[in-house]
């Protein structure tokens, strides 16, 4: 029950602290999932990562569920992912109901952009914490920096991206590589 | 009633968005045109509210949604059904993953995703650089090279990453700093 409770109140802060989208939720999640509490390693998450954007949904949720699940199967699932979406729910209901131009207000405006900006460094960040777990020989430093720059320069789906990384992986290590 | 086609069209664009909060936008496009809940000047807004408000993305669109159309009964019906198909899929996926493991074969999937994970990620830092470092429209539009670069988020940045590098304060306090400065500047 306490792990239940702990698992939603972390969540329920990593929603309010999420700003421009799943992958800010990246140094944040590392910071109190994996250094703070142990809940994941940064492996882990990484494979949450890869395997939420293959999966339908939200790719913040697909990880909250990941991470709750491990913790305490499927109730654990349940209760991270309803944590990480109610700030959402008040936030939006509060935004709605009483500031209809929201988005418009200068300083709204001004404060997003410079958080945009934060946004950027903690998600290189991540991706250079990232790299240390993932990128361990050739074929995968290959993989990473193809995978760049077809999701950077073509309108190929991630989907697909993802789907041949496990392919190569799987031939590579059938063909000759070891374990 | 209402409340049961909330629920059931935001299950639909649960299970078939795939890659993010993003992919919700066409979805909610085309529930526009069928519905009539909200126009397409309703949807720009929410778009904008949702990406200037804290969480995921898609989860802000169907709460938004779903309080335009039922109050705050809508607004909590829309998102569980857009998180229920993402809860049951990644749950299965789990309880698979758990059992297999150390399989030699899911090892070897695992060792091929976790390359292409980090690259998609690098993909997607790489899009909010462009957006809020560099000005392409305004680089287009008058030719000079100094209008290329944003040189107050620029500078902002160097100073985030240098910052990060020292003190590994929470990201929370960076976020919060940034949006102060933010707000002083006029960035």
């Amino acid at each position: 029950m306490k792990l239940l409770l702990d698992l939603y109140l972390v969540f329920f802060r990593m929603g309010i602290v999420c700003f421009g989208g799943g992958y800010a939720l990246l140094p944040i999640i590392q910071r109190e999932v994996v250094d703070k509490r142990g809940y994941a390693t940064a492996e882990e998450i990484n494979d949450y990562f890869a395997i939420g954007q293959c999966t339908p949904g939200v790719i913040s949720v697909n990880v909250a569920t990941f991470v709750g699940y491990k913790q305490k199967g499927i109730a654990g699932g349940i209760v991270a992912t309803l944590g990480f979406i109610t700030p959402s729910i008040l936030i939006i209901a509060i935004v709605a109901a009483f500031i209809s131009n929201f988005a418009d207000i200068q300083a709204v405006r001004h404060a997003f952009s410079a958080i945009r900006v934060c946004v950027c460094v903690l998600i290189i960040e991540a991706v250079l914490k990232f790299r240390k777990s993932s990128v361990i020989d050739i074929l995968t430093a290959v993989i990473c920096i193809a995978v760049f720059i077809a999701a950077s320069f073509t309108d190929v789906s991630p989907v697909i991206l993802v789907i041949f990384a496990g392919a190569a992986g799987v031939i590579y290590k059938k063909i000759g590589g070891k374990h | 009633m209402i409340l049961l086609k909330l629920f059931y069209e935001f299950f639909k664009i649960g299970l078939f968005a795939i890659g993010g909060g993003a992919a919700t936008i066409p979805f909610l496009s085309s529930l526009s045109d069928a519905t009539g809940w909200f126009t397409k000047t309703d949807l720009a807004n929410m778009i904008a509210i949702s990406e200037s408000t804290p969480g995921a993305i898609g989860v802000n669109m169907s709460s938004y949604v779903g309080f335009e159309v039922y109050g705050i009964a809508g607004c909590v019906t829309a998102t569980l059904g857009l998180v229920a198909p993402s809860v049951i899929i990644i749950i299965i996926v789990a309880g698979f993953l758990k059992r297999f493991r150390e399989n030699s074969t899911v090892k070897s999937v695992f060792y091929g995703l976790r390359p292409a994970s980090t690259g998609l990620i690098a993909a997607a830092a790489f899009e909010i650089v462009k957006l809020s470092l560099i000005n392409i429209d305004a680089f287009c539009a008058s030719g000079i090279l100094m209008e290329l670069f944003n040189i107050k988020n620029i500078i902002l940045f160097i100073i985030l990453f240098a910052a990060m590098r020292k003190w590994k304060l929470h990201p929370v306090f960076y976020i919060g700093a940034a949006a102060i400065v933010g707000i002083i500047f006029k960035l």
